[in-house]
This record gives C-alpha cells, structure tokens and sequence, in this order.
C-alpha cells in the first residue's frame, strides 16, 4: 500500500487555501499589534512613576516580574473560565507578557538620562511634563525601541499559544496540521510566523532608527 | 455552581491528586506511563519532563558557551541563536516534530524543550567566561597559569554566577513550557488544562492552571535561592543587574 504523501512543504497546498491561510495571517498579526500597542499604553505611565517614585519600582516591577513567569499557557486556563474562549483571552494574555519587558525597558531607558541634561533643561525652566516629553523620552527612546522589538517578536510567538482557548492565529494552522497529520500546512505556518516576526522587527528597527535621528549624526 | 467553587471541589477531592488506579497506568507494550487522571502523577510527570529536557541542554550548551567564552569566539553566533528561538514559536517545533518521524508524546517534547532550553545557559557561560576582565587574565598568565588553568581556575568561577542565572531563566522557562506538551498527546500538568476545556469543565481549567502557575513560581523562587548559593557574596550585587 503506499503511503499519502505528506511533503513538508507544498506550494500547490498554500495557493488552494490561500484564503484560509491569509485570515489567520491577518488575525495573528492584527493580535499582535493591539497586544503590543495596548502594553504599551499601560506600560508608559507605570514605567513614569516607577522613575518619579522610586518606592514605587520594586511593587511594579515585581507584579509584571510575577505575571511574566506564571506559564502561558496556565495565563489562558485561567483566564477562559471567565473571559470565555477567544480573542479576549488571548488579548489579555499577551498584554500581560509585553507589559514586563517594556515597563523593564523605558524604565531603563529613563534612568540612563545623562543627569547634565536634565539640570540643563530644568535650568532653562522646564516643566515636569514638557521634561518628559521632550527630554527623557527622546533621549529613552533607543531602549524603549529595543523593548518594543523584544516585546513585539515574542508577542508574535505567544499568539500561537493562544490554541488552547481556540484562537492561536497561525497556531491554529500548526495545530490542525498536527490533527490531520499534514505536515506542509505546519511548515507554512510556521514559516510565516518566523516571517511576521522578522518583518515587524525590521520595521521598529528602521522606525527606531528614524526616529533617532541625532545618534546618527553623531556617530557619522 | 460556580467556576470558582467547582476549582475548589476539583482541588479537594483526593481522588484527583492519587487518580482513581494509582499514580502508574500499564500500557498495552507491557510498559507504564503516569497516570494521567492524577494530580501527583501528571506533576511528576512535568518535572522529569522538565529535567530531561534541561540536562540535554546544560550537556550540549554549557561546555559549548565555555569553550567559546574562554576563546572568546562565535559571541556574534550565540546572539543569532537567541534570537531566532525568541521568534521561533515553541508550538510550532512541537507539532514539526510530533508530525516528523519522532512522533507523538513526550519524547517530541523534551527535545522541544531542550530546544528552548538551550539559548540562555548558551549565552550566558558565552557571556560569564568573555567578559571577565583583561587585566584579571593578564595576571594569571603573567604569574605562570597555563591557558587551561586561565579557563578552569580563573575564568570558570568568575563566570559560575551568570551561568547560575542562565541555568535559573531557562529551567524556569522549561517548567513553563512543558504544559504545551498536552496538546502533542504528552504528558505534565497542560493535561488537567487540556482535559478540561475539551469536556468544558471550567473549574478543572482554573485548577489546573493555578497548579502549574504555583509550580513555576516556586521552581522560579528555588532556582533564585540556589543562584544566590552559587554566586560567593562579592559578585551577587553583579550578578542580579547582569540578567
């Protein structure tokens, strides 16, 4: 009897279920995004106090140390029961992950601000947030790009996670091929999830660099 | 009755924790497995699964960052490691290899694992033995010390306190890995999770997940003690700012 083929990879597999195959690109890369843009929204402000307060950084750091080491995969078991299965859960997940490396990292990032610049700015009559917005931040931003970076290629590796409370994006492609025993559609998911990864790491890069402007001049 | 209630009753039942035939179960090649009805016998289950998969990698990854460390050769290579496996998917290396000629179970997942494993305890034995100062070497090869005594006596307990932590990051990131194997038929504490969203039994999920959560906090709090065991008094304040 011979066997069912079963390449590793097909191209005739993913021009016939191109559509399907694009949905979960789409889903997968639109969770990863809010994720990431969502930790950031919290993160920001947290990471700003942990530098105004210092008493503040140990709690907020050991929460976000404490949610990042609880399992994956538990984080979605125990947030299913109440959040339902679905994107939510997911959503929630990854903003919990994300949270610990970019709080981490524009913390970092706000202390490394040369001290000289600060009195300077604060000499010339800065207030507080004009300080933060355009001193600290600017001069944070290379570590806060890096977290980003950090934080977004993980976040694309985690969603697949997400298969246990159905809604993995690409996972779910990984895991139906492990189902049905069709090893092409695992590579291609796969694949595009290495993909996706490295696209939107290039992308922060080059947006981290342009951002930056200075550095360049500086260096050059 | 409630999801929390129905976790507690999941809890409390000692029937959960010792399954309803033992901690073993035979297999039909004469074998046995752990029994995947109980508590005890699933966590078991993940922390030899979790042990296997850290020794193959603190056997391949240790001598390796050493040696590269000490020639101070390959940093570039250790760092593209790390990356690649940050973006690599742990799901997608287990299902690629359940669906290759290893198949299903847990032999699928400890290779996975080990996979993962292995970037930390890389870098940082690369990291520990290269960054240790100039001068430190000079002096050792100025007093007589062969380069195998440079490594051994001079670099390698220089280095002992990031390779702790090394060995802390990826045993704790193991122990969280392990659950995924219940979704390539493996075996550890993802199974009491899995079998309770399929049958939807809510409170087992919560339970289950509170269990593996509990697990890699306190692997994580062990791993921290024995890092601080590790690493002599002088070099600890270095040591927690390095990772």
């Amino acid at each position: 009897m011979d066997a069912v083929p079963n390449p590793w990879f097909s191209w005739d597999y993913v021009e016939r279920n191109w559509g399907e195959v694009s949905d979960q690109l789409v889903i997968h890369t639109t969770l990863t995004l809010q994720a990431v843009a969502i930790a950031l929204v919290i993160a920001f402000p947290l990471a700003v106090l942990a530098r105004r307060i210092p008493r503040l950084a140990g709690p907020i750091m050991g929460v976000s140390g404490v949610l990042y080491t609880i399992p994956s995969f538990a984080l979605f078991g125990l947030l299913a029961p109440f959040t339902g299965i679905g994107r939510t859960t997911v959503l929630i997940g990854l903003v919990a992950y994300a949270l610990l490396v970019l709080v981490r990292n524009i913390l970092v990032g706000l202390q490394g601000v040369d001290r000289d610049v600060v009195d300077a700015a604060r000499g010339v009559g800065y207030s507080p947030t004009r300080m933060l917005f355009a001193v600290e931040l600017p001069n944070a931003l290379p570590s806060i790009v890096a977290g980003l970076r950090i934080a977004t290629v993980s976040t694309v590796a985690l969603v697949t996670v997400g298969v246990v409370v159905g809604y993995g994006g690409l996972g779910q492609l990984m895991f139906r091929g492990l189902q049905s025993d069709y090893r092409a559609q695992i590579m291609t998911a796969t694949l595009l999830c290495l993909a996706l990864a490295l696209i939107l790491d290039l992308i922060l890069a080059l947006a981290g660099r342009l951002a930056t402007p200075w550095l360049r001049r500086r260096a050059s | 009755m409630s999801t929390l209630g129905d976790a507690w009753t999941y809890l409390t039942t000692w029937e959960n924790w010792t399954g309803a035939n033992g901690l073993t179960t035979p297999t039909y090649d004469g074998g046995w497995r752990f029994s995947q009805d109980s508590i005890l016998a699933l966590g078991i289950e993940h922390l030899w699964l979790s042990f296997a998969a850290v020794t193959i990698a603190v056997v391949v990854a240790l001598p390796l960052g050493l040696f590269l460390g000490h020639v101070r050769r390959g940093g570039g290579t250790t760092v593209v490691v790390s990356n690649v496996t940050r973006a690599m998917p742990t799901l997608a290396l287990l299902t690629l290899f359940a669906a290759s000629a290893i198949g299903y179970g847990n032999t699928a997942v400890i290779l996975a694992a080990a996979i993962f494993a292995f970037p930390p305890i890389l870098t940082n034995a690369y990291t520990g033995m290269a960054d240790v100062d100039a001068d430190i070497r000079e002096a050792a090869v100025g007093q007589g010390l062969t380069a195998r005594q440079v490594a051994l006596r001079v670099e390698l307990p220089l280095a002992i306190p990031l390779v702790a932590a090394g060995l802390r990051t990826s045993t704790v990131q193991t122990v969280a890995t392990v659950p995924l194997a219940a979704l390539v038929a493996g075996g550890g504490l993802g199974v009491i999770v899995n079998t309770g969203l399929a049958t939807q039994r809510y409170g087992q999920v919560l339970a289950g997940a509170v269990i593996i959560a509990v697990l890699a906090l306190t692997i994580d709090l062990v791993m921290s003690r024995l890092q601080r065991l590790a690493t002599p008094a002088p070099l600890r304040e270095a040591a927690a700012t390095a990772v």
